[in-house]
């Protein structure tokens, strides 16, 4: 084919000045708190002005003082070593739970979204019956069928969040393949592969990434849960779930510390985790301005 | 070039296109016109392999088009047989791409081309539809309507496509821009001798554009022919009033009834 440039064409016109909307400052601020978190999970142990596991038997129950800045809990640790080195697995586990549930029922969406048929309804049928199933009630199951420890309720609450993951992502998969620009890329002869990883994934991922940061929420809540009636992380691993339940005879006692700083992190995380899910969800189109 | 045989195709008991047959020559432009529900889109669809025929056949350079979708390099030889560009200039590129890219994964795809050489094969395909440097640049939503139907037009064009389907590609635009586009394609088929077939339902623009037209309405093909002889003298009484309805210099709008006094 011959395509010489055909100068006596006119030009397309000009282009359109562009506009993007901008994060809120709310989101802003949540975005800012979480990554505060995230520091603290990475770098918590080596923050940790105390080791999270020294008991000290005189110190026991101790108000703020410069040695100990949140005080120490019923064995005398100190309180703000064992909130610092326990961000990391208290975020570890939502994360983790996160990251399959996302993986799994994102690559179960687009099989269903794009071969449509039986896969569609195999996969919807499956999932509508781990619908049925509510998430703690599974994790509680798993640890109690496989013993204490995070391992089985990680497994268990990703199979749990499958559904709503695949139920979204497959709505926004199937009015994605609908667009004429992915028929266009299969008529030239694009592999099926080629169109997932280079078109519709990118073009999902904003909606991944905002049902993954909403998901992380509920998943530390579920986590910090099951560690709370003792089926999670066990003693002395510090986790902010397990550092409530230990912390809550206290609470009675006029000595609320412990729970008081784990829950304080466990709720300021979760409403951060919300408020930027939230915030990146009126970026998407279609969410509010 | 295209031969369409007893084209057939039915969503349950609905009979959306019923034994459609035309044939197309090499470098020829046929217009398939109809209202909304006559089966245009569905006949192009089926041509393009979009959807699968219930009965009839497809043939293009003689080589019939067999049903699904072929793997690896007889997808890409397909692609080099037909290509479409569709009636949404908004949706039919990827919002995350931009021009440059959307033109330079078409073209590699089917030829073997890197670095300076794919650049100038983007930049000759991006020339011949008008598109400049600037625009080339931009991602789909920088541009407008009538920009982004030359870009569709280009990415078409990279697979060097035997047949061209214009699926109702000037609809959405307005009547300037219509014309720009209009004009673009009677160039390209001029320079690169591609075969058209332009489905609207606007008899108004054909005769710009192509040689032959076939009418089709309720799915089936009522009337066929050279475009001045349809236009001029329609044998079908719906013809007739298609070409009746064609909006002309002094053409005035009948006005309505007043409705009765209270």
């Amino acid at each position: 084919m011959s395509t010489a440039p055909a100068p006596v064409l006119p030009s397309a016109g000009r282009t359109p000045p562009v506009r993007r909307r901008r994060l809120d400052t709310a989101t802003l601020a949540a975005a800012a708190v979480v990554g505060v978190f995230v520091l603290l999970a990475l770098f918590g142990p080596l923050l940790a002005p105390h080791d999270p596991n020294a008991v000290d038997p005189l110190g026991v129950n101790a108000g703020s003082s410069a040695g100990h800045l949140l005080g120490t809990d019923d064995t005398g640790r100190d309180i703000l070593s064992r909130i610092l080195c326990g961000a990391r697995a208290s975020m570890a586990a939502p994360a983790l739970v996160v990251l399959v549930s996302t993986a799994a029922g994102t690559a179960l969406a687009l099989c269903a979204a794009w071969f449509g048929g039986w896969t569609d309804r195999l996969v919807s049928g499956a999932l509508d019956v781990v619908f049925g199933f509510p998430g703690l009630i599974m994790a509680v199951l798993a640890a109690a069928v496989f013993g204490p420890g995070l391992a089985a309720p990680v497994i268990a609450l990703s199979i749990a969040y499958l559904p709503l993951v695949t139920r979204v992502v497959r709505a926004a998969a199937l009015k994605e393949r609908s667009l004429p620009y992915v028929s266009a890329l299969g008529l030239l002869g694009a592999s099926t592969p080629r169109i997932w990883l280079r078109h519709l994934l990118p073009n999902l991922a904003p909606l991944i990434l905002v049902q993954a940061t909403i998901g992380f929420g509920y998943a530390l809540l579920d986590v910090a849960a099951v560690s709370f009636i003792g089926l999670g992380s066990q003693p002395p691993a510090p986790e902010w779930g397990l550092m409530v339940s230990n912390g809550a005879p206290g609470i009675l006692t006029g000595q609320p510390q412990q729970s008081l700083y784990a829950g304080l992190m466990i709720v300021v995380l979760v409403i951060a985790v919300n408020l930027l899910g939230s915030g990146l969800s009126r970026r998407l189109p279609g969410g509010a301005a | 070039m295209l031969e369409v045989r007893n084209l057939r195709k039915t969503f349950g008991d609905f009979v959306a296109v019923d034994d459609v047959a035309f044939r197309l020559e090499v470098g020829g432009s046929l217009a398939v016109v109809g209202e909304s529900g006559s089966g245009k889109t569905t006949t192009a669809r089926m041509i393009a392999g979009l959807e699968q025929p219930t009965a009839g056949s497809i043939a293009v350079a003689g080589k019939e088009r067999g049903p699904g979708r072929p793997r690896g390099a007889g997808r890409r030889a397909r692609a080099r047989e037909i290509q479409m560009v569709f009636q949404d200039p908004y949706s039919s590129l990827d919002r995350r791409q931009r021009v440059r890219d959307a033109v330079a994964e078409a073209v590699r795809l089917h030829r073997p081309l890197r670095g300076p050489a794919l650049a100038a094969r983007v930049d000759e395909l991006l020339d011949l539809v008008g598109v400049d440097e600037r625009q080339a640049g931009s991602l789909p939503r920088a541009l407008s309507g009538g920009q982004r139907q030359r870009v569709a037009i280009a990415r078409a064009l990279a697979a060097e496509p035997q047949v061209l389907i214009l699926d109702e590609a000037v609809a959405a635009l307005d009547v300037s821009i219509q014309a720009q586009i209009l004009n673009l394609l009677a160039h390209i088929r001029t320079t690169t001798g591609t075969t058209l077939l332009f489905i609207t339902h606007d008899l108004g623009v054909v005769p710009h554009i192509c040689d032959e037209v076939l009418v089709m309405r309720s799915g089936q093909v009522v009337e066929s022919g050279p475009v001045p002889s349809v236009l001029r003298e329609p044998q079908h009484d719906y013809t007739r009033r298609l070409v009746a309805s064609v909006p002309k210099p002094g053409w005035k709008p009948r006005r309505r009834a007043q409705p009765p006094a209270a």
